[in-house]
């Protein structure tokens, strides 16, 4: 096993690699694969692997990189990831990638696809539609169609047909994935000093960047890690941190939140590399069902997400019920539509449920965090003191 | 002071005052008549289906652009922003949700019914989506119904997303429209509604296309509002629709007979100096104001994008008797804000070239990322494909705080200077514009 301390400093560099060095370094290995860009929140990854495809998170420039072109195609009341993202495809950084998919999950992120198309960057550009419908014979179909499009996409590249050896074998790599991620968040749960939420932030962005397989193996060595004791017990309060989905936070403001007295034991920054809840069946003869029924019925939840008969705000007091937490801290990107129209409504589950919260709205590229570390501090004391 | 001038009116605009009239006095005796209510969104609405089951429509966009027009949306705003919503997001919903906080009080001064049922029929926006889980926990226990319209991603509506959304209709829209309404659904009848849908949708691209001629005889932006007001909303399929539409055709053809230019409130538009392509919703709080601007320079707006976003009918699209079901599937999946941005593209370049326009203009509104987002990249490709000249503004629906008219008639007579330059550049040179 390396030296933790490396393999921390290697996610760290690997995180915000903006010219996504690992994943083009893979590519140049061999003749036939492809690198598939994806935006949050969540794609099936495990077609593009089964399809010798590398899929490339791509969450934005954050504070690594200036805006000057970027800003010219969007104005001030749109979020900041799109700008940071067109900056990126408009320089070198997304060279070399085969293809980009665009989840459904807002009109910034869908005609983001559009832009992309009129640039011609990559060999597709795919907007990738979510069933809002969750009957498995309506939304379900639905939902194998865009992944057999996803695939279709791919094999005009590669000439590769998926088949279901090689989708099955992709399932069970990301199911380990998902698996050691939630292992880390347990026994952060329950020895939170052990990894900071920094740490853990860079170690699953990371993630994003390089072949599975060599996540896997760095998180089983985290895990082997954590399992023993690091750092010391704080008397800090332990929140949840949501809101972040898409745009994500500075690294900055994830540490002002901790040093202002606050162990983030859950939060949902990168969220899709945690959405399907639990394994996907790995031994079928049908593999893109499995994906599929998965995603119907296993997936987490998010805003940007119809939450039909499974309102979020229950499914966010049921989370922070279950990792104890104390309070939770609502973090949107400014002029997020899906974060904060659900906000109102999820502070009042929150209310009834008697869980303390405080919000704040910050830009990926956010400098400044005094105000927020005094919040967050008040927050902290005021849990400590009065709760 | 000067007293204001008295606001023209054609027969058309006396019918369909008639129409809304009649429209929110039914909604407010709704409960007494035993009609059962719909909340609904006007881009890929069901307008026929629900009327079919002889419910009655509400569609909460339409009560905020009222509210705005009112000049009530401030208030409610605020008072939507009082229960957490921030100041970032869509003031449509915030507006609405204002309403409903204050008793829910129509644009006729009459009380709007609770709703029986929340149709989630949303085309191209999001927020449709948030503003009915919003809805959902404000009216709790009325039943939902989803329908998920698949985006054009590829450019194009294929078999399987129609199939997709008629599967949809039938499992789950149908079952929850005759649970509330008590009645089965009816095909026949609503086939009958499509032929009068088609009929009116004929009519009304008529009147956008006779914006082609130089002069044009109509706004199709301003005035176009009020002309895709019927068939955008509760009237589409219905005898009434037809009615309106040919009544307003009569009056273009009129126009057209006697060389008369565009109706503005101030009387005909006696000199048309530019001719635009809006791209973009307009803003409510100010519209008559924002209005004013254009046709004081002698600016009409020869084709909109918004006037396309209940229904693209100039694009050849029509609503067929013989497969309801498919076509109104077809009809939501090709609404503009459906439409991906190269095909969006696409549609504002032949408009700028068939209409013979002499500038491109862009209204962004901050509320509404379904337009606004990739805008700036709309008009460069605009301006590279066509050569006119682009310009752009920006406002909100229904929040006054962003309408600045001070800024709004700087940039648009700088704009119209511009365009002025241009056409004795190109006299000069003697190019025909």
């Amino acid at each position: 096993m390396k030296h933790f301390d490396d393999i921390l400093s290697y996610c760290e560099k690997a995180a915000f690699d903006l010219n996504f060095t690992l994943a083009k370094n893979w590519k140049k290995e061999k003749q036939d694969r492809v690198l598939v860009g994806y935006l949050p929140i969540y794609v099936p990854r495990e077609i593009i692997h089964a399809a010798n495809g590398l899929p490339v998170g791509i969450m934005g420039a954050g504070d690594r990189k200036q805006i000057i072109k970027g800003d010219a195609y969007y104005q001030s009341y749109i979020c900041h990831l799109p700008r940071g993202i067109i900056e990126m495809a408009l320089d070198t950084n997304l060279n070399d990638f085969d293809g980009f998919l665009f989840p459904a999950i807002c009109d910034c992120i869908r005609n983001l696809s559009g832009m992309f198309k009129l640039s011609r960057k990559g060999k597709f550009q795919r907007y990738f539609d979510y069933p809002q419908n969750f009957d498995p014979a309506i939304g379900g179909a639905f939902y194998s169609q865009e992944m057999e499009k996803v695939m279709d996409d791919i094999y005009r590249i590669n000439g590769i047909k998926v088949t279901n050896e090689k989708l099955n074998y992709a399932i069970k790599l990301y199911n380990r994935n998902r698996k050691l991620i939630e292992e880390i968040y347990r026994i952060r749960q329950e020895f939170p000093w052990r990894l900071s939420a920094v740490e853990t932030y860079h170690i699953l962005r990371a993630g994003i960047t390089m072949p599975v397989e060599e996540h896997n193996e760095i998180l089983s060595q985290v895990v082997e890690a954590i399992s023993e004791e690091r750092g010391e017990p704080m008397d800090n309060i332990r929140v949840v941190v949501t809101g972040s989905f898409c745009e994500q936070p500075p690294i900055g403001l994830i540490k002002s939140i901790e040093m202002a007295g606050c162990y983030i034991v859950d939060d949902d920054f990168m969220q899709g590399s945690r959405w399907i809840l639990g394994d996907i069946q790995d031994d079928t003869n049908e593999p893109l069902k499995a994906l599929t029924d998965a995603y119907i019925n296993q997936s987490t939840f998010a805003s940007a997400y119809y939450d039909v008969g499974n309102p979020k705000g229950k499914r966010l007091v049921e989370l922070v019920r279950s990792r104890n937490g104390d309070g939770v801290i609502f973090c949107a990107a400014s002029f997020c539509d899906p974060a904060l129209l659900d906000r109102p409504m999820m502070q009042k589950e929150c209310d009834e449920a008697g869980i303390p919260h405080i919000n704040f709205q910050f830009h990926e590229n956010t400098g400044q965090f005094k105000v927020i570390k005094e919040q967050a501090g008040t927050f902290s004391d005021s849990i400590k003191l009065w709760v | 002071m000067a007293q204001p001038k008295e606001v023209i009116k054609e027969k058309s605009m006396v019918l369909q005052k008639e129409m809304l009239a009649k429209q929110f006095h039914d909604l407010s005796t709704a409960k007494e008549s035993g009609k059962k209510v719909v909340y609904t969104f006007v881009p890929g609405n069901l307008t026929e289906l629900i009327l079919s089951f002889d419910m009655l429509p509400v569609y909460p966009e339409i009560n905020a652009l009222q509210s705005g027009m009112r000049k009530k949306s401030a208030s409610y705003i605020k008072d939507a922003e009082k229960m957490g919503f921030s100041e970032d997001v869509c003031t449509y919903v915030k507006c609405d949700i204002g309403m409903m906080l204050n008793g829910n009080i129509g644009p006729t001064g009459e009380k709007l019914p609770d709703p029986d049922l929340l149709l989630l029929s949303y085309t191209g926006c999001f927020t449709f989506m948030k503003w009915f889980e919003n809805l959902e926990r404000l009216y709790p226990g009325v039943p939902v119904a989803m329908l998920h319209t698949p985006y054009q991603e590829d450019g194009q509506i294929t078999d399987d997303q129609v199939q997709y959304m008629v599967k949809q209709l039938k499992e789950e829209v149908i079952p929850k429209m005759e649970q509330v309404s008590g009645k089965k659904y009816n095909h026949d009848r609503l086939s009958k509604m499509m032929e009068n849908s088609a009929r009116s949708e004929d009519l009304l691209v008529n009147v956008l296309e006779s914006a082609k001629r130089v002069p044009t005889p109509i706004d199709a932006y301003f005035a176009g509002v009020y002309y895709i007001g019927p068939i955008f909303t509760a009237f589409r399929g219905t005898e009434e629709a037809v009615e309106y539409y040919s009544e307003l055709w009569n009056e273009v053809q009129q126009r057209i007979q006697l060389g008369l230019g565009p109706i503005t409130p101030e009387g005909e538009l006696k000199e048309e100096k530019f001719r635009l392509v809006m791209e973009g919703p307009p803003n409510w709080t100010n519209f008559r104001e924002f209005w004013k601007i254009f046709y004081d320079m002698g600016a009409v707006i020869v084709a909109s994008s918004y006037t396309k976003v209940g229904g693209v009918y100039d694009l050849g699209f029509r609503h067929e008797p013989d497969k309801p079901l498919e076509s109104l599937s077809k009809y939501c999946m090709g609404c503009y804000t459906n439409m991906n941005l190269p095909q969006r593209v696409g549609m504002l370049e032949q408009y700028v070239k068939e209409y013979k326009a002499d500038g491109f203009l862009i209204n962004s509104i901050k509320s509404c990322n379904s337009f606004s987002a990739g805008q700036l990249m709309i008009m460069r490709e605009i301006e590279q494909r066509t050569g006119v000249p682009v310009g752009f503004i920006e406002s909100d629906l229904v929040d006054p705080r962003y309408f600045s008219y001070a800024n709004i008639k700087n940039r648009l007579e700088s704009y119209f200077q511009m365009l002025e330059q241009r056409k004795i550049i190109l006299a000069q040179e003697g190019t025909t514009v």
